[in-house]
């Protein structure tokens, strides 16, 4: 999978870069990766440009993942990007909720390279 | 992963929460640190230079605690973070925090009907040795010593009814 932008939102900055290697293991080629730490950097983020795939957790301060879901509806530069929820958060509600507003897959901590490629490879292709 | 499946579908007292949180360690350690724990020599104690902590809130209600010692600490943020990254104290408090909100995450998942009735606080990392936690919590504790590394490191898990 080439040239893919990718935006990873996360409070924890050790867990982004863990996201980003998981994400090139699983062999897709990053263009260009962008880092936000809450759901309100991810919206500033998304105004300066487009984005091919967003990951994103549920528990973060300023703005969490939920209240992110909601509002990038709204983001022109995000119509149609899918949205992957990676979380400690891994009740059947956590994943009902986000998965109802909007997100198009879901992932739970700890996880392994291989639950990326098998989550983000199908909507990449979806996509292309 | 068997083993796991078949200690959840067990009745949820407390008794047979231990396995559960020592099995939720053993998965992060493997799983984000590539790293396999043993269970620590009785009376190792750590001495504990980082202190991490996760509240839990709802239908189980206590904190979670990982501490270890600053070797422990920074050896647990370079595995993450693999080869070449730098190891900044900012990075080894935001690697600590992200591990233990992890463990409790994974600990709480393996509670039968819990995971949806109990929230997690956005992690706490204490450093030095020097201080004393005082929490509300009333109705016991339950302690997992495992080494890792040749150090060891213990999880507390304090619970309010």
């Amino acid at each position: 999978m080439n040239n893919v932008r990718a935006l990873i939102v996360d409070d924890s900055s050790v867990m982004r870069k863990i996201v980003e290697r998981s994400l090139r293991q699983a062999g897709i080629n990053l263009t260009e990766v962008q880092e936000a730490a809450n759901g309100a950097e991810a919206l500033t983020t998304l105004d300066n440009g487009g984005v091919d795939l967003i990951l994103c957790d549920i528990n973060m301060p300023v703005m969490d993942g939920i209240e992110f879901l909601r509002q990038v509806k709204d983001v022109q530069n995000a119509q149609g990007v899918p949205v992957v929820m990676i979380t400690t958060e891994g009740s059947e509600s956590n994943v009902v909720q986000a998965l109802s507003i909007g997100a198009r897959g879901y992932i739970r901590k700890p996880f392994t390279p291989e639950q990326v490629k098998e989550h983000v490879l199908p909507l990449l292709a979806q996509k292309k | 992963m068997k083993v796991a499946n078949e200690l959840t579908v067990r009745e949820n007292t407390q008794e047979n929460w231990l396995p559960l949180l020592e099995l939720a360690m053993k998965e992060v350690f493997e799983i984000m640190l590539h790293a396999k724990l043993a269970p620590a020599a009785d009376g190792q104690e750590v001495s504990p230079e980082f202190t991490a902590m996760v509240g839990l809130a709802g239908q189980l209600c206590g904190v979670l605690t990982l501490k270890c010692s600053t070797h422990a600490a920074v050896q647990m943020t370079s595995r993450m973070l693999g080869e070449g990254a730098e190891d900044t104290e900012q990075h080894v408090w935001d690697a600590l925090g992200e591990i233990c909100n992890m463990l409790a995450g994974n600990f709480k998942n393996k509670l039968t009907g819990m995971s949806s009735g109990c929230m997690l606080s956005v992690p706490t990392v204490v450093t030095g040795a020097d201080y004393n936690l005082h929490s509300m919590a009333d109705s016991g504790s339950m302690q997992v010593n495992m080494q890792f590394e040749g150090e060891t490191i213990t999880v507390t898990l304090e619970i309010q009814n």
